[in-house]
C-alpha cells in the first residue's frame, strides 16, 4: 500500500472513529438515564421485557448503540494496541476487524433477545 | 569543586556524558536576576570548561539554549533560578526525546528533520502571483497564522511531548504547528498535498491533545490547537476526497 493510501485510510479510520464517537455520545446517555430510570423504577426484568418486546424503536436504538460500539472500539484498541506495543500491519489490522465484528455480533445478539 | 553551601549558593546537578552519562555536581554562587543559563555559563567558565551547551542570543528569540530544568523543558536564558529552584537546588539535564551528544547539547537532527517531512516550507503556485498577495489582518486565515507564527524552533514542546515518547515517528507539535500555519498561508500552493504529509499515524491524527506542548511553549504558542486544526482539515479534505 503506498504511503498515501495509508495515510488515507488513516484518516478515514478516524474520521469514522470520531462519527461513531458523535453517536455514542448520545446513546450513552440515552442508556444510562434508561438504567437509572429502570432500577429507580423498580422495573422487573419481565417489566422491561414487556417495554422492549416488539418495540422497533428501541431495536433500532440498541442497533445503532451496537453498530457505533463495533467501529468505535476496534479503532481505538488498534491505535493502543499501535502506541503501546510493536504490534503493526496487516495481522493488527484483521484482528481488529475481528474485535469488531465479535462485538457486532454479541451485540446484536443481546438486542435481538430484547426484541423478540 | 564544590564549596560550603550556604544561603547564597547554589546546589546544581548536571548530565554529564551521554546517554549513559551521569549527574555531576556543581556549586554556583546566587546572583540577583539570575537565570538558569547563567548557571549553566557560570560552571562553564569558573567550574569545567569541559561542559558542553548551547546558546547564542540569550534574550529569547534563537530557541538554542532549551533543556530540562528540575524535569520540566524550558528555554533557560528567560527562566530564572528564583523562579524554578527548589530549597535551592536545580537539577539540568539535555532536552528529553532527542539524543545526545554531550553533556546539555543535544542532537535536533531529527527535530527539524520533521519539519521537512511535514511539509514545513512555504510552496509557491505554480504561477507567480501577478501582484503582492493582500492578505488582511482579520480573517480566521491570517489570524490562524498569527496565532502560530512566533515558534522559535527551541524544542520544548517536542520534549515535553508524551506521543513523541511513544512513537519515535510522530512529526511533534513544533512541526505540526508549522503545517498549520502554512495550511493557512492564502499565498501557499501544495493544498491537500500538504494535508497529506501531516495525516496519519505520524502526523495530526495520532496527538492525543494532552497539551503539554502549549503548557510548556515558553513562546506561550498553541500547538495543540494547530494539531486540532490540522485534523478539522484533513477530515474536511477526506470527505470531499481530496485527500
Amino acid at each position: 500500500m503506498s504511503v498515501a493510501a495509508v495515510t488515507r485510510r488513516e484518516a478515514r479510520l478516524w474520521l469514522a472513529q470520531r462519527a461513531s464517537a458523535a453517536v455514542l455520545a448520545v446513546c450513552v446517555l440515552v442508556h444510562l438515564v434508561l438504567i437509572i430510570y429502570a432500577v429507580r423504577g423498580g422495573l422487573t426484568a419481565a417489566e422491561i421485557l414487556g417495554r422492549t418486546r416488539g418495540s422497533v424503536a428501541w431495536l433500532t436504538f440498541y442497533l445503532l448503540f451496537v453498530a457505533a460500539v463495533a467501529v468505535h472500539a476496534p479503532i481505538g484498541v488498534r491505535t493502543i494496541l499501535r502506541e503501546m506495543t510493536d504490534w503493526r500491519g496487516r495481522s493488527l489490522d484483521h484482528a481488529a476487524v475481528l474485535f469488531g465484528a465479535v462485538l457486532a455480533a454479541f451485540g446484536a445478539r443481546a438486542v435481538w433477545g430484547l426484541f423478540r | 569543586m564544590t564549596g560550603p553551601i550556604d544561603a547564597s549558593s547554589l546546589a546544581v546537578k548536571v548530565w554529564r556524558g551521554r546517554e549513559d552519562g551521569a549527574y555531576q555536581r556543581f556549586t554556583v554562587p546566587r546572583r540577583a536576576n539570575q537565570t538558569v543559563l547563567d548557571v549553566v555559563t557560570w560552571i562553564q567558565r569558573h567550574l569545567d570548561a569541559t561542559l558542553a551547551y548551547r546558546f547564542a542570543c540569550r534574550v529569547g528569540m534563537c530557541g538554542s539554549c532549551a533543556m530540562m530544568v528540575n524535569g520540566q523543558p524550558r528555554w533557560t536564558c528567560r527562566t530564572h533560578v528564583a523562579k524554578v529552584a527548589k530549597d535551592d537546588a536545580l537539577t539540568l539535564a539535555p532536552l528529553d526525546n532527542l539524543p545526545v551528544i554531550k553533556d546539555l547539547a543535544t542532537d535536533m537532527t531529527g527535530f527539524f528533520d520533521k519539519w521537512q517531512r511535514a511539509g514545513g516550507r512555504f510552496m509557491p503556485r505554480e504561477q507567480p502571483p501577478a501582484d503582492f498577495a493582500f492578505v488582511p489582518p482579520q480573517t480566521r486565515e491570517r489570524r490562524a497564522v498569527d496565532a502560530g507564527i512566533e515558534c522559535i524552533g527551541c524544542g520544548v514542546c517536542y520534549a515535553a511531548c508524551d506521543i513523541v515518547r511513544w512513537n519515535p515517528e510522530y512529526l511533534g507539535p513544533a512541526a505540526l504547528n508549522r503545517a498549520w500555519t502554512l495550511v493557512n498561508d492564502v499565498r501557499d500552493g501544495a493544498g491537500a498535498g500538504r494535508l497529506s504529509l501531516v495525516a496519519g499515524d505520524a502526523g495530526c491524527h495520532a496527538c492525543h491533545s494532552q497539551e503539554s506542548c502549549r503548557e510548556y511553549c515558553p513562546q506561550h504558542l498553541n500547538p495543540t490547537a494547530a494539531i486540532a486544526g490540522l485534523k478539522r482539515a484533513t477530515a474536511m479534505a477526506t470527505i470531499k476526497g481530496r485527500l
